[in-house]
C-alpha cells in the first residue's frame, strides 16, 4: 500500500483527548491486538513446546526430540507429549524415564487414550 | 577465587561441569547510591563502587575513584569460541560492564531443538547448556572477583524458544530477548508458530525471573530512515508488552529495547529526544533498554563513539534501566576485545559525567518537544486503529504493514510482507485436545492438570525447575569440534610461554595499523597493503580510511596478520619503578623542607633532560614543593657540591649525557667520592640521569640512583622520599 501522510486529517478525532485519555486508548488498542494470538497459544501447542515439557521431566534435548517424533507420528501432540510419557509408565508400569526411551525406540502407543487403566491422572 | 594477577584457570572451569548448579537465579539491578560521596565530589545517579575494577585514565588525578552508574551496563561479547568470550568477559566486568550478552551463531534461530557441546560458531557462539553452564561458571568467579553481579543473556527466539527458554531457567542466565515480532518480520519464521511457541517462553522465563527485552530495535537498524518507524516501534513494543504481561510476565521483568533512532548530520536530539520521552510515558512501568545507535554506522570507530555518547546523554535526560552498548568496530568487524572494553568505558564516561544532569535541567513542558511526544504517541493510536480495521496484527502483517520507510500513516508500500501460512515451520502448530496436558512448571495455556495439586509437577515427583538433580547433562556430540580440542593449542602456547596478538581468538594474530599517506584515497590504500606486505603482515587489509583532503593526504587502518609468535622468556622486561601518591610525595616535601641542586656536569651542554626532572612547567619534581636550584649545563662537580652545602640541598642531581672516554662514569665517581671527602656524603641523596644511564650502572659509581631515558619528575621524587621514609 502507497498512501501520502494524511496525520492532520486521520488525527481529527484524537485532537480533543486528553494526554491520559490518549495512552489508556494506546493500551485499550494494543490489549485488543493480542488477544487473539493469546488465545491461540492457550489452545494450541508444537513441537518445540513438547520438547521443553520433555526436558522439564527429565528428559535430555536427544531424548525428548526422539520421543516427540514419536509422539508425532502416532497423532498424540495434542494429548501433549508428557501426558504420552506418564499414560505409558502407567500402563506399562515403569519409571518416567523408561517410558521415555521406550518410547523413542517405538514401543506402540496404540490404544493409550482409549483404555480405561490409563486414564485419569493421579499423585505420583 | 581469582588472583587478579593470573589468568582465568579456563580448563578448571571446563572441569566437572557436570555437577555445577548456578548460585542463583534471575535478574540483579544494580545497588543505586544517591548521595554517594568518592574523592571531593557528590554523585545523585551512582551505585556501589566495585571492589576491583580499571577506573577511566582521568581517575589518578581525583585518588583512582570508578564511580558505577547507577545503571545496568551492556555489552556483547561473541566471537564464536566462548572460552575465549569468557577472558573478554572478565575485562570487560572490570571496566563496568555488569550485562554480558551472548549473541548466537549464525543460523541458530531456524535450527529445530537444542544444540549440545561446544561447536566453533560464526558470528556468535553455539548456544548449548555445556557453553552457557560453562560461562555462568566463570562469571560466578569473576563477579567475585569484581564484588557486583553480573547478568547473562542470550537469546530466546527462533524454532526452538521453549526448549532455550527451559535449558536457560535450569542453567541460570540472567536475561535474554524475547519477541515473537522478531521471529516474524527478520527470521521468517511462521507467525502463528511464533506466537504460540512464544507464550510458553515467556512463561519459563517469568518463572524463573528473566529479564526480557524485546527487539524492536531491530526495526531501527533495518529501515532505511530509522526515524521514520518510530509510530511503528511504539507498537511493536506494545505489542511485546502487552502479550508478554498477559502470558504472565511482570511488569518490571518487561525491558523495551529502544535506540534513539537518527544520527549527525541529522539534527539528532529534535527526532530522538521526543520519541524517548514519548516512550517513557507511554510504558511507564516497564523498564528501559536504552541501546546505541548501529543503522548508520559505518568504519569510524571514532564517528560511531560520538553518536553514542549521545545516545547515552538522551538516557540521561530521560530514564535508563539497562545501558546497553554497541562496540565501536561493529560497523566493520565481529567486536573485537578492545573495542568491547571502549564501548563499555564510553557508557561509563558520558554517565558519570552527566551525573545528576536532571537536578541541573528540565525538559520544556511547552514547545517543539511536547508537539513532537503527542503527534508521536497519535501516529502510533492511528497505527493499531488501522491494525484493527484490516483484521489484527496477522493479516496486517501479511499486508506489509510493518518496517515501512513511510513515517505512518504515509506508507511506501516497501515494508515487510509475511504470510500467515508461510515462512520456517508454518503448520506446525496442534490444537490441544481437552484432555492435554503437561506435567511440569512454567507451563502456558490449557492444561488438563488434576486440581488439588500443589503444582502441576507434582505428578511426576517434580521437575528439572523444581529438582534440578533431574537435568540430564550432554557433554560433546562432535570429536573434532569441541573446546577441548580448541584449547589444546591455547594450552601448547603457554606450555612454550609464547603470546601474540589478538582481537578475538586465541593467538588470532590480528593487528591494525594507523597510516597517514600525503596521497589521495586510491592511492593511499594502495600504500598501505604494500606497506603491510612489505611489514612482513600477512593477508593486509584496509580497513577504514577518512579523506584529509582530496589531494593531501588520507588517514588509513590497515588490518593483517602477524604470523610469529613472541617467546616471553626471551623478553628483558625491566623492574617496575615504583610510584608513591602525588598527596604522599607533596605531604613529605612540606614536611622536610626539601631542597634540590642540580647541574649538567663537566663539558656538557646538554640542558634538557634536568630541566624535564626538575621544572614545574614539564611536571617536575617542584611541582611537589622541592626548592629546585639548576646550576646550567658544563657545571664541575665540586661547584655542585658547594652549591648543596650552601643551600642546604638534600638532593644533588647531576645530568651526564656525553659518555665519550666513559667520562660519564667518572664524573658519578667523582661526585660520590667528593661528597665522602667532605663528609656530607651521609646527608644528601646522588642521583645521576642520562640517555645512557642504567640504575645499576650509577648505583656502581656510587650514586643513590640513576634514572635513564624518559624518566618524569614523579618518578625521581617517588625515589628520593621512599629513600627518606626508608632511613627515618
Amino acid at each position: 500500500m502507497e498512501r501520502k501522510d494524511d496525520f492532520t486529517q486521520r488525527r481529527k478525532h484524537l485532537a480533543e483527548l486528553s494526554d491520559q485519555d490518549l495512552k489508556k486508548r494506546f493500551w485499550d488498542l494494543a490489549d485488543k491486538l493480542v488477544e487473539p494470538m493469546v488465545r491461540l497459544a492457550e489452545t494450541h501447542t508444537s513441537l518445540s513446546i513438547e520438547r521443553s515439557v520433555l526436558l522439564r521431566m527429565g528428559f535430555s534435548s536427544l531424548e525428548a526430540r526422539a520421543v516427540a517424533e514419536s509422539v508425532q507420528k502416532a497423532g498424540l501432540l495434542g494429548k501433549g507429549a508428557g501426558n504420552v510419557v506418564l499414560r505409558f509408565s502407567r500402563r506399562s508400569n515403569c519409571g518416567i524415564r523408561e517410558a521415555g526411551t521406550r518410547i523413542a525406540s517405538g514401543a506402540s502407543l496404540d490404544k493409550l487414550f482409549t483404555e480405561d487403566s490409563a486414564g485419569g491422572a493421579e499423585h505420583a | 577465587m581469582l588472583d587478579k594477577n593470573r589468568k582465568i584457570d579456563l580448563m578448571e572451569i571446563l572441569n566437572d561441569l557436570e555437577h555445577y548448579r548456578p548460585r542463583r537465579k534471575g535478574w540483579t539491578w544494580r545497588k543505586k547510591k544517591p548521595g554517594l560521596s568518592m574523592f571531593k565530589f557528590t554523585y545523585r545517579d551512582c551505585s556501589e563502587p566495585l571492589s576491583n575494577s580499571v577506573p577511566l585514565p582521568a581517575a589518578k588525578y581525583f585518588d583512582n575513584i570508578d564511580p558505577q552508574p547507577d545503571c545496568v551496563i551492556t555489552t556483547e561479547i561473541a566471537s564464536g569460541r566462548f572460552e575465549d568470550d569468557i577472558r573478554r568477559m572478565r575485562m570487560a566486568a572490570w571496566h563496568g560492564a555488569d550485562h554480558l550478552m551472548v549473541i548466537r551463531t549464525l543460523g541458530q534461530s531456524h535450527m529445530d531443538g537444542l544444540i549440545e557441546g561446544t561447536p566453533e560458531g560464526v558470528g556468535g557462539v553455539p548456544i548449548t547448556r555445556k557453553q552457557v553452564r560453562a560461562t555462568r561458571k566463570a562469571l560466578d568467579l569473576i563477579e567475585d572477583e569484581v564484588g557486583r553481579p553480573i547478568n547473562f543473556h542470550s537469546y530466546v527466539s527462533g524454532v526452538a524458544g521453549p526448549e532455550i527458554a527451559v535449558m536457560f531457567a535450569e542453567e541460570g542466565v540472567n536475561g535474554a530477548h524475547q519477541d515473537p515480532q522478531y521471529n516474524v518480520l527478520y527470521r521468517n519464521i511462521n507467525m502463528y508458530r511464533s506466537f504460540v511457541d512464544a507464550a510458553e517462553a515467556k512463561r519459563l522465563m517469568a518463572g524463573a525471573g528473566i529479564f526480557q527485552i524485546d527487539g524492536a530495535h531491530n526495526a531501527n537498524a533495518t529501515a532505511k530512515e530509522a526515524w521514520c518507524v518510530m509510530p511503528e516501534l511504539l507498537v511493536q513494543h506494545a505489542i511485546n508488552c502487552a502479550f508478554s504481561h498477559k502470558v504472565g510476565m511482570p511488569k518490571e521483568q518487561i525491558g523495551l529495547s529502544t535506540v534513539p533512532p537518527n544520527s549527525p548530520p541529522a539534527p539528532k536530539l529534535w527526532y530522538d529526544l521526543p520519541y524517548a520521552v514519548a516512550l517513557r510515558e507511554l510504558f511507564e512501568g516497564f523498564k528501559f533498554r536504552a541501546q546505541q545507535n548501529t543503522r548508520y554506522m559505518e568504519s569510524d570507530t571514532e564517528e560511531a563513539t560520538i553518536t553514542h555518547v549521545i545516545d547515552t546523554l538522551i538516557s540521561r535526560l530521560t530514564s535508563v534501566d539497562v545501558q546497553s552498548t554497541i562496540t565501536p568496530d561493529e560497523g566493520r568487524n565481529v567486536p573485537w576485545h578492545y573495542n568491547n572494553i571502549r564501548g563499555t568505558t564510553t557508557a561509563k564516561q558520558t554517565l558519570v559525567a552527566l551525573d545528576g544532569l536532571m537536578d541541573l535541567v528540565e525538559l520544556k513542558k511547552d514547545g517543539p518537544l511536547r508537539e513532537g511526544v503527542r503527534e508521536l504517541k497519535e501516529r502510533a493510536v492511528l497505527f493499531m486503529e488501522e491494525m484493527l480495521e484490516l483484521g489484527g496484527f496477522f493479516a496486517t502483517v501479511e499486508a506489509g504493514f510493518f518496517v515501512d520507510s513511510g513515517m505512518y500513516p504515509e506508507r511506501h508500500g516497501d515494508g515487510i510482507a509475511r504470510q500467515a501460512d508461510g515462512g520456517v515451520a508454518a503448520g506446525t502448530i496442534v490444537k490441544r485436545d481437552p484432555d492435554y496436558l503437561a506435567p511440569v512448571c512454567s507451563h502456558f495455556g490449557h492444561n488438563s492438570s488434576p486440581s488439588g495439586l500443589d503444582k502441576p509437577c507434582a505428578i511426576i515427583g517434580g521437575c528439572t525447575l523444581c529438582d534440578p538433580s533431574r537435568i540430564q547433562f550432554v557433554d560433546e556430540l562432535d570429536e573434532s569440534d569441541n573446546v577441548n580440542r580448541r584449547m589444546e593449542r591455547t594450552l601448547e602456547d603457554e606450555r612454550n610461554n609464547l603470546t601474540k596478538p589478538e582481537v578475538e581468538w586465541h593467538a588470532d594474530g590480528k593487528v591494525v595499523l594507523q597510516l597517514f599517506f600525503p596521497d589521495s584515497e586510491d592511492v593511499a590504500r594502495e600504500a598501505a597493503v604494500e606497506t603491510g606486505r612489505k611489514l612482513g603482515l600477512l593477508d593486509p587489509q584496509v580497513i577504514h580510511t577518512q579523506i584529509l583532503h582530496p589531494a593531501e593526504g588520507t588517514y588509513v587502518e590497515l588490518r593483517g596478520l602477524v604470523p610469529f609468535f613472541i617467546d616471553r622468556s626471551k623478553l628483558v622486561i625491566p623492574p617496575k619503578k615504583e610510584i608513591l601518591a602525588d598527596e604522599l610525595i607533596t605531604a613529605e616535601v612540606k614536611k622536610r623542607g626539601l631542597k634540590a641542586v642540580g647541574a649538567t656536569a663537566g663539558e656538557d651542554e646538554h640542558s634538557v633532560g634536568m630541566q624535564e626532572i626538575m621544572n614545574i612547567k614539564h611536571g617536575g619534581i617542584e611541582k611537589f614543593g622541592f626548592k629546585c636550584l639548576y646550576l646550567g649545563t658544563s657545571v664541575p662537580v665540586d661547584k655542585l657540591i658547594d652549591a648543596a652545602v650552601e643551600t642546604g640541598s638534600q638532593v644533588i642531581m647531576i645530568s651526564l649525557i656525553i659518555t665519550h672516554n666513559e667520562v660519564h662514569l667518572t664524573n658519578m665517581k667523582k661526585l660520590h667520592n667528593l661528597c665522602v671527602e667532605r663528609g656530607i656524603r651521609d646527608k644528601v641523596l646522588l642521583i645521576a640521569g642520562g640517555t645512557q644511564v642504567t640504575n645499576e650502572m650509577a648505583v656502581s659509581c656510587g650514586m643513590d640512583a640513576g634514572f635513564g631515558r624518559g624518566t618524569k619528575g614523579t618518578e625521581v621524587a617517588s625515589f628520593v622520599i621512599k629513600r627518606l621514609l626508608e632511613k627515618t
